[in-house]
């Protein structure tokens, strides 16, 4: 083992200028593996919301199902997995997906509750069904509480993405773990690569989404999140 | 099924529940870390938060707090540590591991109470000053345990998260039941791998449930445990 010398400066800006081509390689998984995740966690947790909304007493098994997945440390999970799924994308995205569902269902059902009334009935009195009234003013009315789920559920993602390079995947984590094996300079330098742009694309995707939230709620307040 | 019974196999092994590498001895490691950072946290965390609370100030604390905390990858933490920690001259294994571990716990616990506290109902806490307490008094006797729903769900979340999170200390030479996962994955035995996930996800599912029922009996009857918490990062 090889320890940093005192002497030796704390990060090497030499080497991020020579890899700045596998960087940028890394952080373009990252964003892929993050995309997949919460796209089709978005999906699932749509479907499982409109269950929930059509028949009430689902709701509660479902978030208890989804919250007990969300307990589950996601290198156990992954440790569950490998040996069924293997060292592949797949393992990393079915772990990731199953971390969105809880936070996005409860945004998308608290958001959906919290449309008044008042709203429901006159759309119901224009004649409106119930599919139309759903996709029309429902849906768009809970947006800003569904995209604060999103939001929160994204940003998790991302942090999530940097384990998965502990099964072959990654995107930054991969520069986090191999930072891991050297007792140098040279270590510590990719390692904060690694950290920072995570957590640059992080900040990145929470303000994209803000802006996409404004975008299509121009009417509305900003409300928070559930949780 | 066969690898099913190659994993009860593994628990069956006497040799596995004997020495430093033995299940008992992992999961001692593994617990005493996460009580000793998820302690040290509330310690440092609660008071700023109740006294922010009690003076209703300082909101931008606590969300700074839980934003931070969930855009930095709770891996990139416990990495980020071990260079540091070397540096400090306090070495590999446990110092990086339980300094991660305890910049973890601190945004949920420092949040979630700040709001627990900052949230309680005015007119009591009005009444509290119009009888005669002092501040401290009115903090100690009527919003701390107005806010303790809050704060032992905040301490739960906290300790869930840190147990989830320690199997990652294997990474940077600590011991703990992440040591079956990360050397599995690294000898590619998935018997072991599978044995560690077991444990690791028991511990998580059991501190929660322990921790819930603990909740259940300090929180002032009256009281009731409704509220949603912020978690922290995901592990």
């Amino acid at each position: 083992m090889i320890f940093a010398q005192a002497d030796e400066p704390f990060v090497r800006w030499d080497w991020i200028g020579r890899n700045l081509d596998d960087l940028w390689a890394a952080t373009q998984e990252h964003i892929i593996l993050t995309a997949i995740a919460v796209g089709v966690g978005l999906v699932i947790s749509l479907a499982l919301s409109i269950v929930a909304l059509r028949w009430r007493k689902t709701y509660t098994p479902i978030t208890w199902v989804t919250g007990v997945l969300y307990t589950i440390p996601s290198l156990a999970l992954f440790a569950f997995l490998v040996p069924i799924t293997g060292l592949t994308r797949l393992t990393a995205e079915i772990g990731l997906v199953s971390y969105t569902l809880l936070i996005l269902i409860r945004n998308i059902v608290a958001g959906i509750d919290g449309v008044p009334g008042s709203v429901l009935e006159a759309a119901r009195g224009m004649g409106y069904t119930p599919r139309r009234m759903f996709i029309d003013i429902q849906l768009p009315l809970a947006m800003p509480v569904i995209i604060a789920g999103v939001r929160i559920a994204t940003v998790t993602t991302i942090g999530l993405v940097t384990i998965t390079a502990l099964i072959g995947q990654g995107g930054l984590g991969f520069f986090i773990l191999r930072g891991l094996q050297f007792f140098s300079a040279i270590g510590t330098t990719q390692i904060l690569a690694g950290t920072v742009l995570s957590v640059l694309l992080a900040v990145a995707a929470d303000l994209g989404l803000l802006g996409l939230e404004k975008l299509l709620t121009p009417w509305a307040k900003h409300k928070a999140a559930v949780g | 099924m066969e690898f099913l019974g190659d994993v009860l196999a593994w628990f069956l092994d006497p040799e596995n529940w004997k020495g430093p590498a033995g299940i008992p001895s992992r999961m001692w490691e593994h617990i005493q870390i996460s009580v000793v950072a998820t302690v040290a946290a509330a310690a440092v965390a609660l008071p700023p938060a109740l006294w922010l609370g009690h003076r209703r100030r300082g909101g931008f604390v606590a969300v700074a707090a839980v934003n931070i905390g969930r855009a930095v990858p709770s891996f990139a933490i416990m990495a980020l540590f071990l260079p540091i920690s070397i540096r400090l001259g306090l070495g590999l294994g446990f110092w990086p591991t339980l300094l991660a571990l305890f910049a973890l716990a601190l945004p949920p616990i420092f949040t979630n109470t700040y709001t627990g506290v900052r949230d309680v109902d005015p007119a009591l806490v009005e009444a509290g000053h119009g009888m005669g307490m002092t501040d401290g008094e009115v903090l100690r006797r009527i919003e701390a345990p107005m806010a303790s729903p809050v704060i032992l769900a905040a301490l739960r979340v906290s300790a869930v998260q840190v147990v989830a999170t320690a199997p990652l200390a294997a990474l940077v030479a600590w011991g703990g039941l992440g040591r079956y996962i990360v050397d599995g994955f690294a000898v590619q035995d998935n018997v072991r791998v599978l044995a560690g996930g077991v444990l690791v996800a028991l511990l998580s599912v059991t501190t929660e449930i322990v921790l819930g029922a603990v909740e259940k009996r300090v929180v002032p009857k009256g009281l009731t445990t409704t509220e949603e918490v912020i978690p922290g990062a995901h592990a």
